[in-house]
């Protein structure tokens, strides 16, 4: 992985750049929003990629509290501060876009605030991560994040089966899309996918190297201690 | 076209941000293993 890396953040680079080409020359403009609606292109794959990340770390968390496996527990940390990154830019793109379309930047809507709740569970749980000092802080950020991944499927499902002011999904929700604007939408979904997998591995790796460095300080620690006696 | 403009670069701007976060943490780690491999 460490060789291909530079290789496929090249690739990742390159599928980006093309789907921002895809979003704003390629598909057409939407005839009732005009060029606000392009903001889907951005909104609605960073929504997905922080879902996939979440369900990643719920996923690590598990196998950390089964197996007490620490690898597992850097993946969980790495795969929530990114998802938190995602999750930030579905808040912010989201209220632009409202703006123009609804008149109002906010609205205590359903989806709207099923997903500030999964943010700020996220946000507490690496706030958890961060400043608590106990030995036991790994399992109950675990713990934490099973019972977040839980506002995920509410998140998603709000729109299904609740009157919400956030709109009805296009595709797959039997309404009619241009297959440039499919396209567009497909393009920046694997591109900001491969984008968040690539950043999360990063991630990932610093943690792991944080952590054994942490454990040879100690070490060196331990040893000048008796080293001194 | 200012609320796409406004959305498409708050969404590289965070991103930038967080990549240079990372990047300043690596640097700082490395410097520490540096240190390490001095003792």
């Amino acid at each position: 992985m460490k060789r291909a890396f530079p290789i496929l953040a090249l690739l990742t680079a390159a599928l980006l750049s093309y789907g921002l080409y895809q979003a704003l020359v390629v598909a057409p403009t939407e005839k009732t929003m005009g060029d606000v609606q392009r903001i889907f292109y951005y909104h609605v794959p960073s929504a997905w990629t922080a879902g996939v990340l979440f369900f990643v770390n719920f996923v690590a968390s598990i196998v950390y509290l089964a197996r007490r496996n620490t690898k597992a527990d850097a993946l969980a940390v790495a795969a929530a501060e990114v998802g938190v990154v995602f999750c930030t830019i579905v808040l912010v793109t989201g209220p632009i876009w409202a703006r123009p379309v609804w008149g109002i930047w906010w609205t205590w809507d359903l989806r709207l605030t099923l997903t500030l709740v999964l943010w700020l569970i996220y946000v507490s749980y690496l706030l958890l991560r961060r400043f608590s000092t106990s030995g036991q802080t790994p399992v109950l950020a675990a713990v934490l994040a099973i019972f977040g991944t839980l506002d995920i499927p509410l998140v998603y499902f709000s729109i299904w089966f609740f009157r919400t002011q956030h709109p009805q999904p296009v595709i797959g929700g039997g309404g009619s899309i241009d297959p440039r604007m499919l396209h567009a939408f497909f393009v920046n979904l694997v591109a900001f996918t491969c984008f968040g997998a690539l950043v999360c591995w990063s991630r990932y790796r610093l943690e792991v190297l944080r952590r054994e460095v942490e454990e040879t300080q100690a070490l060196e620690s331990l040893l000048e201690v008796r080293n001194s006696r | 076209m200012t609320y796409l403009y406004a959305a498409y670069a708050a969404t590289w701007v965070i991103h930038i941000a967080y990549l240079g976060s990372l990047v300043r943490r690596y640097t700082r780690l490395r410097k520490e293993i540096e240190e390490l491999a001095k003792k």
